[in-house]
């Protein structure tokens, strides 16, 4: 059965966004889209997310946070870059210290664009990220996919 | 003692801790939906499918387990074990006291297992989590002792036949523990080491460091402790084994735990110093008084035994 679908929680990060993309990924949460509605939960902690919403472009600074959070998620797992700075870099794209896209650091899944993106399309990024997350599930080996034998070493050694 | 002798004496507790067993997490996750979907509603959201906590559960077991120490697994593992153990005490008719150091116990395991892990986040949710404990501990005492007091018995199984509702000569004790319930349920403003699943927080303090299925454990547990603290206050108000004063006490569990829910919705988190503070005066108050009354009244212990 997949009840991944039915309860994904995400984790939400800034990476160099302007607060747009934030606030709109806020708005989510509120009574106006209230995406509890379909059991998500805006969690702040890697280890009990299944989504990984990154706003904003990756910069020298943060790609070794955003690696970080990443690693730490268990599988499986997905990863959306909201907004149009998270997809490609944005107006930002030519930055000294942009590195570009959430994709220059992880496997993006789901790309949302919109300057800032709005609720709707964060909402349906999600739901099209419940899609890959069901096949990342399948296709994990059966051991792993029940929770046996998973340490920490096989998440990148973030311990 | 042959069979009979021995089903006629301890069969219907044998059956009661059973059915606990089995009920208590259906009832636990029901109970956690119900309190997700009047969450919504208090803050003008939809809210959840009803069975959201079965499917959080559900889909954490689907989930790889990340974990940086094995021994926390096993802590976790123990803490259900003796949470299940400590509410089938309660439903066979046990001791109170022995209910209150097995409870005890499985907290402590809960806080090894957030030790166990090693990361700042769980080892502050640890100390706060030994923080709340020293906060509603010396309350869950004073009110097994008030049982005692009023019925004569720290058996449940002997209180739960006492000549009138043990609220009838403790209620200032009652009040008491309602108050540190907010504690044990992860409510606000007393859920100073974690809060509930469904709110969303910066981190998640015991709970940080654990995923996967010993996160579903944790959840699991959770049910089964929500199903025995309503049997607790359901408690205060069952006499003589009258079967409708049972349904009173569950009925008054509930709106307690309505009740509850509201003040979660409410209240901001206060400080540890304020939760410890104010949970030993409630009880340094309305148990110390209402012991004392009892005292004074009756003498000696158990005008309802």
């Amino acid at each position: 059965m997949a009840f991944l679908k039915r309860s994904p929680w995400m984790i939400h990060y800034d990476g160099s966004s302007c607060n747009g993309c934030d606030i709109e990924v806020l708005a989510c949460l509120t009574p106006v889209y209230d995406v509890e509605r379909f059991g998500i939960v805006n969690t702040g902690n890697p280890k009990h997310a299944d989504i990984f919403l990154l706003t904003g472009a990756v910069n020298e600074q943060n790609r070794e946070v955003v690696r970080n959070i990443y690693d730490q998620m268990p599988e499986p797992k997905v990863v959306v870059a909201v907004g149009i700075c998270a997809t490609s870099g944005g107006i930002f794209r030519e930055c000294y210290n942009i590195l570009g896209g959430a994709d220059k650091v992880l496997p993006v899944d789901v790309y949302v664009p919109g300057c800032a993106a709005r609720p709707e399309s964060i909402i349906d990024g999600v739901v099209k990220a419940l899609a890959v997350l069901e096949e990342k599930r399948r296709a994990l080996p059966p051991r792993a996919r029940r929770g046996r034998r998973a340490e920490a070493s096989a998440q990148g050694g973030n311990a | 003692m042959n069979v009979n002798a021995f089903l006629a004496a301890y069969g219907v507790r044998i059956l009661s801790a059973a059915l606990y067993v089995l009920l208590a997490p259906l009832f636990g996750g029901l109970l956690a939906g119900v309190d997700r979907r009047i969450t919504a509603r208090m803050q003008g959201r939809k809210g959840p499918p009803l069975l959201q906590p079965f499917y959080d559960v559900a889909k954490l077991f689907e989930k790889r387990r990340v974990s940086v120490n094995k021994l926390q697994n096993f802590f976790v593992v123990l803490f259900l074990v003796f949470l299940v153990f400590t509410g089938a005490l309660f439903f066979a008719g046990g001791d109170l006291l022995l209910f209150i150091f097995a409870f005890t116990l499985a907290a402590l395991f809960f806080i090894s297992a957030a030790y166990a892990a090693n990361s700042p986040y769980s080892a502050i949710g640890a100390e706060r989590e030994l923080l709340q404990m020293m906060a509603y501990e010396p309350m869950v005492l004073l009110t097994a002792v008030g049982f005692y007091m009023a019925t004569g018995s720290f058996q449940v199984g002997d209180i739960l036949f006492a000549k009138g509702p043990a609220v009838a000569s403790i209620p200032a004790l009652f009040l008491g523990f309602c108050y540190v319930l907010t504690f044990k349920f992860r409510k606000s403003p007393f859920d100073l080491s974690t809060s509930h699943h469904g709110h969303q927080e910066i981190v998640k303090g015991i709970t940080t460091e654990f995923s996967g299925s010993s996160l579903a454990l944790i959840e699991i547990a959770h049910w089964y402790e929500a199903t025995f603290l309503i049997a607790f206050v359901a408690l205060f108000f069952v006499w003589g084994g009258n079967p409708w004063s049972v349904l009173l006490g569950l009925g008054v569990a509930l709106v307690v735990y309505f009740l509850e829910i509201l003040i979660d919705n409410t209240f901001a988190r206060v400080k540890w110093q304020l939760a410890i503070q104010s949970a030993w005066i409630v009880a340094g108050t309305t148990g110390f008084l209402n012991l004392l009354v009892l005292t004074l009244v009756q003498g000696g212990a158990g005008w309802l035994s």
